[in-house]
């Protein structure tokens, strides 16, 4: 398992001075396949690396460099565009972390540009966004008034000159989930990071990154969210984590990721029979990125859908969308 | 993956690893005369594996992905696994190398002087540059060329040349046929055939060249030449790349003093002898 490979040369990047170049194809690899590879540079930094892998490495993290420096600016232009509404943006997970100049943003590539603002303002914002030229993605009438009926973001908009991709949040899960997380009281504790841009506090960025990991997705890019919640955590009080995350309905996810980073970036905790399964999901990577236990990676794409719906209304989406051409990968 | 290969073009290791034996099989025979890069480091991954599970045994079908890939990539039948493998490397190239701005271009080289040919596919530069490597010039490659953002030079990049339908017999009459790969009948792009470039080629694909001309050649048309202006030129090499503004600016720093220092000219040909013509004539004024 190659994935096993990437978590303990993270975790102990001495360990990479053993390897062979097979074993160096595929760590590789599979940093690649995770989205791990800048920071694997990084963590790598000090290493004793063959020359043809520290190539490799420094491209990622040329790469990843660039996209932090495109998400800051990406993140300007968008408090440039609300500037008039008086509503700043909070901004979530990457460019968040890059913009308050967190150990999480080292090597991080990051895609789209993730904010949060008040549902009451949302109206607003869509207004400004588009005024300013972003445009919607997504042509589909279904998919429009699901996500503005259900979800706890609007549909995708991209900026027409500089075709990169905003995701417009109201809350931090769909509305649909059973976590009902407090939004109000995560914008009211936001904190500055300069040029008119604002972050989550050092809690509720865990609280966020636990909740996106382990009550929302399928675990896709699982080891690469666990690496910004390792991150994360050495920077949040904990007694004050747990109070935030009870009050957020997100006590159980964030008890759960943190057993889950401890055990695979940290010092080990004890598991339980639940952590394995998540565990072995995060592990599913080979040698050549390909992803590998398939029945479970299906089951965890099942379970992602059930957190986000109840059972009839999943049953219901599932067969408009599978009516629509769409199938599970 | 159960059948793989790693081979060493110009500057890039590929690490291939496929489902299916044949194109592997295809690779080994036509890159036999490269170097060995077995137990390298590849750069890149390149992966052939079945649409679905079924697709590797009923009607194979061919997903082409590796550290790079594009989800909506068409699937291509087994028949056309060597393409699919030369698709594969040009993949991860496009859009994973970041060591050059990467050119969509032909080069060849002569006296320690490239000339580079770029244009739209079927423009003719992949035939040209395969004829002028059989007729007293190196050929440097027919897909990228690689430009050194310190010291401008041209690196080879000389994977297998592609030729497509006509151009196939015009360029087999010339190598005959133990350099040519399969015909691959019915692709995207038509009738499809690899030719394995001269062992010069080969032995030299480390070393690069100073560019001294820049043609934009044009095939099916009757004979013409026209000057080409610097802001053109500029805009035509910043779409020819795939990696000009990943690179930011480096690239831009690279590219501004290739159009400033390289002669260019566009010029329209009706066959390859009219060309080879043309371009030794352009090749003595200009270069």
């Amino acid at each position: 398992m190659s994935a096993a490979l990437l978590v303990r040369a993270l975790r102990d990047p001495a360990s990479v001075e053993a390897l062979r170049a097979a074993q160096w194809n595929a760590l590789l690899a599979a940093a690649k396949a995770e989205r791990l590879i800048a920071t694997l540079a990084v963590r790598l930094e000090e290493r004793a690396v063959p020359p043809a892998a520290r190539a490799v490495l420094d491209d990622a993290r040329a790469d990843a460099e660039r996209e932090a420096q495109q998400a800051l600016w990406e993140a300007d232009r968008a408090a440039f565009a609300l500037r008039g509404t008086g509503v700043p943006p909070v901004l979530l997970k990457g460019a968040a972390y890059a913009a308050a100049g967190l150990e999480a943003a080292q090597g991080r590539f990051i895609g789209d540009l993730d904010i949060l603002v008040p549902r009451a303002a949302m109206d607003q914002v869509e207004r400004a966004l588009l005024a300013a030229g972003w445009e919607w993605v997504k042509e589909d009438a279904y998919d429009d008034a699901y996500y503005r009926q259900w979800m706890h973001e609007l549909p995708p908009l991209i900026h027409a000159e500089r075709d990169r991709m905003i995701d417009v949040h109201h809350n931090i899960l769909p509305l649909t989930a059973r976590p009902r997380p407090d939004p109000q009281a995560m914008l009211a504790d936001a904190v500055a990071a300069g040029e008119g841009l604002y972050v989550l506090s050092p809690e509720d960025r865990v609280i966020h990154a636990a909740a996106h990991m382990l009550a929302d997705g399928d675990l896709q890019g699982g080891l690469r969210n666990l690496w910004d919640i390792h991150c994360l955590l050495r920077e949040c009080d904990p007694a004050d984590l747990d109070r935030r995350a009870e009050r957020h309905g997100l006590a159980r996810d964030v008890r759960q990721a943190r057993r889950l980073a401890g055990a695979i970036y940290g010092a080990g905790t004890r598991l339980t029979l639940r952590d394995r399964l998540f565990i072995a999901r995060l592990l599913a990577r080979d040698g050549w990125g390909r992803e590998t236990r398939k029945p479970l990676v299906f089951a965890f794409y099942l379970r992602s859908h059930l957190l986000r719906m109840p059972l009839p209304m999943l049953a219901r989406h599932l067969f408009t969308k599978w009516r629509k051409g769409h199938r599970p990968q | 993956m159960r059948h793989r290969l790693t081979l060493k073009i110009g500057p890039a290791n590929f690490r291939i690893g496929s489902a299916w034996a044949s194109p592997i099989a295809a690779l080994r025979r036509l890159y036999a005369g490269y170097p060995d890069a077995d137990g390298c480091i590849a750069d890149f991954t390149v992966r052939l594996q079945p649409t679905g599970a079924l697709r590797r045994w009923v009607r194979p079908s061919i997903f082409i992905t590796g550290d790079h890939g594009l989800a909506d990539a068409a699937p291509m039948s087994l028949a056309h696994g060597l393409l699919a493998a030369e698709m594969g490397m040009n993949l991860q190239m496009a859009l994973g190398w970041r060591r050059h701005l990467l050119l969509h271009a032909s080069s060849v080289e002569k006296d320690g002087r490239a000339l580079v040919m770029t244009g739209e596919s079927g423009s003719g530069k992949s035939t040209l540059a395969a004829l002028l490597g059989e007729r007293g010039w190196r050929f440097m490659g027919d897909e990228f060329a690689l430009l050194d953002l310190t010291s401008g030079a041209i690196l080879p990049f000389p994977r297998l040349v592609s030729l497509k339908n006509s151009a196939i017999d015009v360029v087999k009459g010339e190598v005959g046929e133990a350099r040519m790969g399969p015909l691959l009948r019915g692709t995207a792009k038509g009738d499809i055939r690899h030719m394995v470039p001269r062992a010069d080629a080969v032995a030299r694909m480390g070393e690069g060249a100073m560019p001294a001309l820049l043609l934009f050649p044009r095939f099916g048309h009757a004979k013409d030449e026209r000057p080409v202006g610097q802001a053109e030129i500029f805009m035509r090499m910043t779409q020819a790349s795939t990696n000009y503004v990943t690179l930011g600016q480096p690239g831009f720093a690279a590219l501004t003093r290739f159009v400033q220092q390289v002669p260019a000219r566009a010029i329209d040909f009706p066959d390859g002898e009219a060309a080879v013509a043309m371009v030794e004539r352009l090749w003595e004024e200009l270069a």
